[in-house]
C-alpha cells in the first residue's frame, strides 16, 4: 500500500494482523499435510486446528465442540438459516437491515422479514407482533438477527432480542450475524443468548475465504456442505489449516486488545464525525452510543455516493457507501430504506471504516478530503 | 484532457478508449448500469461489465460502474411502456443517449473534473467555422448520428466520439492489435432491456415485457372499407406501416394505415394510403439553433434519408412542419426525425413524429 493511501474500509476488510500472517505461513510452507490423514505429519497439522478451536471457543465463551469452521461469513449464515429450517419445520424470521448472506436467505425460504427503527436496529414491538402471529399459526423455525450492522455499526440489543425470541418461539434457533461485531464487542455476552454465531476471519484481522459458525451443542443444524464429514460432520471439505490458524490468533489479539482499542477508535471516531458534520448539511445515521466505535456513516445532502466516493479515491482515501451489486455498481442502501432514510439523502450514503491501523493522521486526511469533495461536489451541481 | 469514456463492453467503446489513450489523454472507463430487471442481454449486463472492467484492466487504466437504473426507469423505461400505452411506438436507444449517455453522464463528469465524455458510437464531431458540427460516421451502414442527433452546442464541444473516423473494420483491427477480448463480439443489436428470445408460447420479448406492466387489448383488424377481415392479440403492439402479422392476407401489399387504440381498430390498406405530403415534429432540438428551410430527413436509425423542407412553429417553437419534397410514407408516432444540412451533411436537429391520427396529417 503507498504510503499516502488512507484506507477507512476496515467494515469490507481489515488488513491483516502481523501476528496471524507469521502464524499461518509456516502451514502454508512446511507443516502442508492434510490434518485428515493419519502419519505424523498430519497429526501436526491436527493438533494446530485443535488448538486453534480451543482459542476460538474461549473467546466466544463456547465449548470447543460448539467451533465449526467453514468458509467464511456468508457460508455460517447460510448454514445457520438453511440448516437449522431443514431440521425443524416452521417460518423465518429476520430483520430488514440483515446482511443479504442472511436477507436473501429467508426471502428464498419466503419468511417474514421484520421492520427497523430509526436507530438502524430491529423493530422490537414489531419482532413481538411477528413471533406472536406466526405462533399462532405455525412454528418459528429460526430468528437471524445480526448482533451489529455492517453498513451503518448499529449495535443491537441482543438480550432484548433473546428474552422475546425465548419467550414466545421457544423452539427456534436463535442465530446471530456477527461478523462486525467481533472487533468491537466482548462475544463472552452475546453467545449466551443466542444459538448460533457467525464470524469472519477477515473482518478482524485475520485472511479471508475462512470463517466460524458457532453452534450450541444440542442444536440440529443439517450440513450444508456434504463430503468427508470433516468438522464433525458438520461441515465437510479439507481444513484451510492456516487459514484457522491465523483466524485464531487474530481473533485472540483482538480480545486481548479490544477494550484499549474501543477507546481508541472511538475517540478517532468522533473527531473525524464532528469534522464531517462541520460542513452543513451532514447528518449522522446512527448516534455515537449506539454504533460500534469503528463505524462513521453519515448521509451528506445534495452528495450523490458514486461521485463522492470517486473523489475520494482520487483523493487517495479508500471508504464506500453502500454494497455493491454484481456488477460492481452501488445499490441504494436496504438499510437506510427499512430505517426510513429519505431516498434522497440516502443516496450521499458514505461509510468511513476505522480499524486496528487506522492513526489521527488517517483521520486528519480523510476530514480534509472528504469535506472538500463534498464542496466541490455542491458548487459544482449548484442551480441543476 | 481527462476524459471520461463510456464503457459498455462492446467492440467500439473498448476502441474508443484505447485511441484516447494512446493520443495521449488521460482516461477513465465507465460502465454506467442502467437496467436490474429480467434481460440479460443488454449493454448492462454483468457479462458486458465484466468485459469493460477486463479491457480497461488491459489498457491500464481506471475503471468505474455508475448505477443509472433510477434514471433509467424514470426517462426510459417507464415512458416506453405509457407511449405502447398509447399506442405510439418510441425508440428508447435515443432517449437513453438524451437523458443518460450524455446529459447525466455529462453532468457526472462535469462534478468529477473530466473535460470531456467519449463514447463509442459512430458519427464524428467537427468544429467548423467554429461551430460543433455533428457528422455522419465513416462507415456509411454503421452510421450512428440519428441517435445522437440531440447534442446541442455544449454537449459537442464536451464530447468526443474516437471511432466514428474509422470503419467497423478498421474498430475490429484495432482491437485485434490491442488484443482486446472484445475484438470479435457481435454488435448488440435490440432495445436493450428486453430479451430477443421468445419465451416458450411464443411471445416475442417484446410483448412479454410489456404484458407485465400493461394491459394489452385484442383488436379487430379491418380494410380502407371498412370490412373486417380478422383479430390482433395486441393493438398497442402494431405499429403504422407495418405489413407482417396482420390479419387479412394480401401479403406485403397490405399495409397498416391506422392504428386505434381507444377504438381496438387496426386498419389495413394499400401503401398509397400511407402517403403524405407532410409530417408533424414535436419538441425538437437542434445543434445549433432553430433552423427552416431544406434539409434531408432521416425517419429510422439506418433508414434512407428523404429530401423535404421544415419550418418550425408553435408555441415557443416546439413544433416543426415537415413538407415532403415528394410523397412520403407516414413515420410512425414516436419515432424520431433527423434533419441533416444539404450541403454540409451535418445533423441540425431532430423531433419526435406527434401526431396520432391519419386524419390530422391529410
Amino acid at each position: 500500500m503507498s504510503k499516502s493511501l488512507v484506507y477507512l474500509d476496515h467494515a469490507a476488510t481489515t488488513p491483516m494482523r502481523p501476528d496471524a500472517v507469521e502464524a499461518m505461513l509456516p502451514f502454508l510452507t512446511q507443516t502442508y499435510a492434510n490434518p485428515s490423514g493419519s502419519h505424523r505429519f498430519a497429526r501436526e497439522a491436527r493438533r494446530a486446528i485443535d488448538e486453534a478451536r480451543d482459542v476460538v471457543a474461549g473467546v466466544i465463551g463456547c465449548l470447543p465442540g460448539e467451533v465449526v469452521f467453514n468458509g467464511g461469513g456468508t457460508e455460517g449464515d447460510n448454514t445457520a438459516i438453511r440448516g437449522a429450517i431443514e431440521r425443524r419445520a416452521g417460518v423465518v424470521v429476520c430483520s430488514a437491515a440483515e446482511h443479504h448472506a442472511v436477507l436473501h436467505c429467508v426471502e428464498h425460504e419466503k419468511g417474514h422479514v421484520v421492520g427497523v427503527d430509526s436507530a438502524g436496529v430491529i423493530d422490537l414491538a414489531d419482532l413481538e407482533r411477528v413471533l406472536r402471529t406466526v405462533s399462532n399459526v405455525s412454528n418459528v423455525s429460526v430468528v437471524s438477527v445480526m448482533a451489529v450492522n455492517n453498513e451503518t455499526g448499529a449495535i443491537t440489543d441482543m438480550r432484548a432480542v433473546s428474552r422475546l425470541v425465548r419467550s414466545l418461539a421457544p423452539g427456534a434457533l436463535l442465530h446471530t450475524d456477527a461478523v462486525q461485531a467481533a472487533c468491537w464487542l466482548d462475544l463472552r455476552t452475546i453467545w449466551p443468548l443466542v444459538d448460533a454465531m457467525a464470524l469472519s476471519a477477515h473482518k478482524f484481522g485475520g485472511p479471508k475465504g475462512v470463517g466460524v459458525l458457532a453452534v450450541r451443542a444440542g442444536s440440529d443444524v443439517a450440513p450444508l456442505i456434504l463430503g468427508g464429514g470433516q468438522e464433525r460432520d458438520r461441515r465437510s471439505g479439507t481444513h484451510n489449516v492456516a487459514g484457522i490458524v491465523a483466524l485464531a490468533r487474530a481473533l485472540e489479539s483482538t480480545d486481548r486488545e479490544r477494550a484499549a482499542e474501543c477507546a481508541r477508535v472511538e475517540a478517532l471516531r468522533e473527531t473525524l464525525v464532528a469534522r464531517l458534520m462541520s460542513v452543513g448539511g451532514v447528518h449522522r445515521t446512527i448516534p455515537a452510543d449506539r454504533a460500534v466505535p469503528g463505524v462513521a456513516h453519515v448521509c451528506i445532502a445534495d452528495v450523490e455516493s458514486e461521485a463522492l466516493l470517486y473523489l475520494l479515491d482520487e483523493g487517495g482515501v479508500c471508504a464506500s457507501a453502500a454494497s455493491a451489486c454484481a456488477s460492481g455498481a452501488m445499490e441504494p442502501s436496504h438499510v437506510l430504506a427499512a430505517m426510513g432514510v429519505d431516498r434522497g439523502l440516502a443516496q450521499g450514503a458514505l461509510r468511513l471504516s476505522l480499524g486496528h491501523t487506522t492513526t489521527e493522521s488517517d483521520v486528519d486526511e480523510a476530514a480534509t478530503v472528504v469535506t472538500s469533495a463534498i464542496e466541490r461536489i455542491r458548487s459544482a451541481t449548484k442551480g441543476r | 484532457m481527462k476524459v471520461l469514456v463510456a464503457m459498455s463492453g462492446g467492440v467500439d467503446s473498448s476502441v474508443a478508449a484505447a485511441l484516447l489513450l494512446e493520443q495521449g489523454h488521460q482516461v477513465v472507463g465507465v460502465t454506467m448500469r442502467l437496467w436490474g430487471g429480467e434481460s440479460d442481454t443488454g449493454c448492462c449486463s454483468v457479462s458486458d461489465v465484466d468485459d469493460a472492467r477486463r479491457v480497461a484492466q488491459q489498457l491500464g487504466i481506471d475503471h468505474l460502474v455508475f448505477n443509472f437504473t433510477d434514471d433509467f426507469h424514470r426517462h426510459v423505461v417507464d415512458p416506453y411502456v405509457a407511449d405502447h400505452a398509447r399506442g405510439i411506438t418510441p425508440n428508447p436507444c435515443i432517449e437513453c443517449n438524451r437523458h443518460l449517455k450524455f446529459d447525466r453522464l455529462l453532468e457526472r463528469a462535469d462534478v468529477l473534473g473530466f473535460d470531456a465524455v467519449a463514447t463509442g458510437h459512430h458519427a464524428r464531431i467537427e468544429n467548423i467555422d467554429g461551430v460543433w458540427r455533428l457528422l455522419r460516421g465513416a462507415d456509411d451502414a454503421k452510421d450512428q448520428s440519428y441517435v445522437i442527433h440531440m447534442l446541442d452546442q455544449d454537449a459537442l464541444s464536451r464530447t468526443l466520439l474516437p471511432v466514428g473516423t474509422l470503419t467497423k473494420v478498421e474498430v475490429r483491427a484495432h482491437a485485434t492489435r490491442l488484443g482486446l477480448r472484445t475484438a470479435t463480439k457481435p454488435d448488440s443489436q435490440d432495445v436493450c432491456f428486453i430479451t430477443s428470445t421468445k419465451s416458450p408460447d411464443g411471445a416475442t420479448g417484446r410483448s412479454s415485457f410489456l404484458r407485465r406492466r400493461i394491459e394489452l387489448h385484442a383488436a379487430d383488424v379491418v380494410d380502407d372499407a371498412g370490412e373486417h377481415i380478422g383479430r390482433v392479440d395486441a393493438v398497442e403492439l402494431v405499429t403504422l406501416g407495418q405489413r407482417r402479422g396482420v390479419a387479412g392476407g394480401g401479403g406485403n401489399k397490405r399495409f397498416v394505415v391506422d392504428v386505434d387504440v381507444p377504438q381496438r381498430r387496426v386498419v389495413v390498406g394499400p401503401e398509397s394510403l400511407l402517403l403524405v405530403d407532410r409530417e408533424l415534429g414535436s419538441s425538437p432540438t437542434w445543434t445549433h439553433g432553430p433552423v427552416d428551410g431544406r434539409v434531408w430527413v432521416q425517419c429510422s436509425a439506418h433508414g434512407e434519408p428523404r429530401a423535404g423542407s421544415i419550418r418550425t412553429n408553435g408555441v415557443d417553437g416546439n413544433q416543426v412542419d415537415v413538407v415532403w419534397d415528394e410523397p412520403q410514407r407516414r413515420v410512425s408516432p414516436g419515432q424520431s426525425l433527423v434533419f441533416y444540412d444539404r450541403d454540409g451533411g451535418w445533423v441540425v436537429g431532430g423531433a419526435t413524429t406527434a401526431s396520432l391520427t391519419t386524419s390530422a396529417i391529410r
